[in-house]
């Protein structure tokens, strides 16, 4: 922020306002709902369940769909 | 510069003193006021009429954090792998290296998919993999700016992002003439008071997030160059940046040589969430949850005793692919924490490791200037 120049309280007023900012942030934080490890714990493992499937890095692909299956050297163009 | 004036981004009535004024949106006890500059001055100098000092202040700072740990702590009642004992254990992990990229001049430092999940940027070459025909082909476009720290493909392929030591962001838009001069093209958009550490397009090509070593993380339009919102918070450089992954999504993590990792929202640059990691912690990685709001699990093991410096999920999240300084590769159960597989393959430290969008690969960058490409 662009502070204006004012008189030599300017700094005590800095350092206020940068107080006062931290103060407001942790108040904010400090009143977000939150819910229990245990259920997000659930949840993530629900998400990664639903989704193995579709990850083919843990599920890894049938070689007949794999574009990069080595069918001959990779030659360099 | 965006640390050092705010845009406004609205103007009018100020909500205490009702002249027509340049805005600034604040918060004032949790809810969203507008106040002209001079108002926001005189509120903080109000607190020295109060005998509101800096100690004070600090104090109640103090019992904030105490409080915030509190909460936190309640909720804290089981760990995440102990949850994850009944999910199936993984098999083994295997992949080979399909293709080491060279051709680079000097060490990777960064790289990004294009969604068409075809083509890969990285400091400083558009490299094009084509999957239509079973070989890597090789499309070195060289990118014309030096020092690149941070790079980002746009999300319809067709514009890139680069900037590091310039302390800018540029975008150049791509084509596939091999001869063609992206110099002239380039267009610089963001603009820092130190060096650029990280750069992502959000779900358009038209506006850019970027973060910085002057601390501060910004949203500019990439059209007129116009800095949209400023993200200020963070106490010392912010090295990286990532954004929520939904089509509506409007948040964004980045984190800090602060130690902090920062939830912020791009519409009224409001810090939403923070998280913070302790002294001892140097070398492991850490899954923090944003619903339960703390850590819920951390990756490490003894042996490890280099930092990682870029990490990626596979796509359904259960692997965590983390590049080490040590010139390795960690696959980590993510619900389970332990290790899975370590990926050797790299001459010097791992820079950046990114899984594919389609998530069918994923591609590491290292100091040793090689790309490692890994398909499933």
């Amino acid at each position: 922020m662009a502070l204006t120049r004012m008189s030599s309280k300017k700094q005590s007023s800095n350092n206020i306002a940068q107080a006062r900012r931290i103060v407001q942030q942790l108040r904010i934080e400090a009143n977000i709902e939150r819910i229990k490890v245990s259920k997000a714990s659930a949840d993530l493992m629900h998400y990664c369940g639903e989704h193995a499937k579709y990850d083919p890095l843990l599920m890894g692909i049938p070689a007949s769909e794999n574009p990069f299956k080595d069918k001959k050297p990779c030659i360099i163009l | 510069m965006c640390d050092q004036t705010f845009v406004a981004i609205t103007f009018g009535p100020c909500d205490s003193c009702s002249q027509n004024k340049p805005l600034m949106n604040i918060y004032l006890q949790n809810e969203p006021v507008n106040y002209c500059s001079l108002c926001v001055e005189l509120m903080a100098c109000q607190g020295l009429a109060k005998g509101e000092t800096v100690s004070t202040l600090r104090a109640e700072s103090e019992n904030l954090k105490a409080k915030l740990e509190e909460e936190r702590a309640k909720l804290h009642d089981v760990e995440l792998h102990q949850v994850a004992e009944k999910v199936e254990t993984l098999g083994q992990f295997v992949i080979k290296t399909r293709r080491t990229l060279k051709g680079h001049g000097n060490k990777v430092l960064c790289m990004d998919w294009c969604r068409d999940k075809r083509r890969m940027v990285s400091s400083s070459q558009v490299i094009m993999r084509s999957a239509a025909v079973c070989v890597l082909q090789e499309h070195a476009v060289t990118m014309p700016c030096t020092w690149v720290m941070a790079c980002a493909y746009a999300p319809s392929g067709c514009v890139i992002a680069c900037g590091g030591l310039d302390n800018k962001c540029s975008v150049y838009p791509l084509s596939l003439d091999k001869n063609e001069n992206l110099a002239a093209k380039k267009k610089s958009v963001a603009m820092h008071t130190n060096y650029l550490s990280a750069c992502s397009f959000t779900n358009s090509d038209m506006q850019l997030l970027t973060s910085s070593g002057d601390g501060t993380c910004a949203l500019w339009d990439v059209e007129s160059g116009q800095l949209l919102q400023s993200f200020h918070g963070h106490s010392a450089d912010v090295l990286s940046l990532d954004l929520a992954p939904s089509e509506t999504g409007n948040t964004f993590v980045s984190g800090g040589c602060d130690k902090k990792a920062n939830v912020w929202d791009m519409r009224s640059g409001q810090n939403i969430q923070s998280f913070e990691t302790h002294e001892s912690d140097i070398n492991s990685c850490r899954l923090y949850d944003l619903r339960a709001d703390r850590e819920v699990a951390i990756y490490s093991k003894e042996s490890i005793i280099f930092g990682a410096s870029s990490v990626d999920f596979s796509l359904s999240g259960r692997l965590l692919f983390a590049g080490y300084n040590d010139y390795n590769i960690n696959v980590w159960d993510v619900l389970k924490g332990t290790r899975v597989a370590i990926l050797f393959g790299h001459e010097n430290r791992v820079s950046t490791v990114r899984v594919s969008p389609d998530g069918t690969a994923f591609c590491s960058g290292s100091w040793d200037n090689t790309l490692d490409f890994n398909p499933v």
